[in-house]
């Protein structure tokens, strides 16, 4: 990799940073719980992207089986608390 | 070779944009709903472009980076859905600019 792209990759790294703060902010004031999980969906949706950058600045493949196995249990804690919100579980 | 790596980090930026774009409008929508429709489709937008970057810096990596792809574009419109219909029936209130709600309109004719 030559200087353009890592100097891109840490761009985008820094921005996603920031967009990871924001959500955390609506995280912390969201007025309902809904809110609370729409906003930890995110944040863990963009933790997914921020992971697979990791990997490739750090060159090693095992922390893309660790965003999978991540991304799988993010869908089911949010399709939980819907189930709990439902009363149905 | 060098074009494609430097394709893919520009795909990458495009998408770290996206997702900070999903994240001004969680903070700037007045609704749950409006939230949920901002947050879910920018940020899967958002994590298809950073993964389709990455595959195209580091070719051989192109497998488990197409199966997260593949999973988060199954999984998270699949969640958000049961999480807002959930909200729905539970009377969750909207913002007092909504005009149709054409959910409760099809759950009263049925």
């Amino acid at each position: 990799m030559n200087d353009i792209v890592l100097s891109l990759l840490s761009i985008s790294g820094i921005i996603m940073l920031l967009a990871m703060v924001l959500t955390f902010v609506r995280f912390m004031l969201g007025p309902s719980l809904i809110d609370r999980v729409i906003a930890f969906d995110v944040l863990t949706v963009g933790s997914l992207g921020l992971m697979g950058l990791i990997a490739l600045t750090e060159n090693r493949q095992i922390y893309l089986d660790v965003n999978i196995i991540y991304g799988l249990l993010s869908f089911v804690a949010v399709i939980i608390v819907g189930k709990y919100l439902r009363k149905t579980l | 070779m060098e074009y494609l790596q430097i394709t893919g980090a520009v795909m990458v930026l495009l998408g770290a944009i996206v997702l900070l774009i999903a994240a001004i409008g969680l903070l700037r929508m007045p609704d749950s709903y409006l939230r949920v429709q901002v947050g879910t489709k920018a940020s899967t937008a958002g994590v298809a472009l950073i993964m389709l970057g990455l595959a195209l810096i580091m070719p051989s990596w192109f497998g488990k980076l197409f199966i997260i792809l593949l999973f988060v574009m199954m999984t998270n419109p699949l969640s958000s859905n049961v999480l807002m219909r959930a909200a729905h029936r539970n009377g969750h209130p909207m913002s007092s600019k909504t005009v149709v709600d054409q959910l409760a309109e099809d759950e009263k004719t049925t």
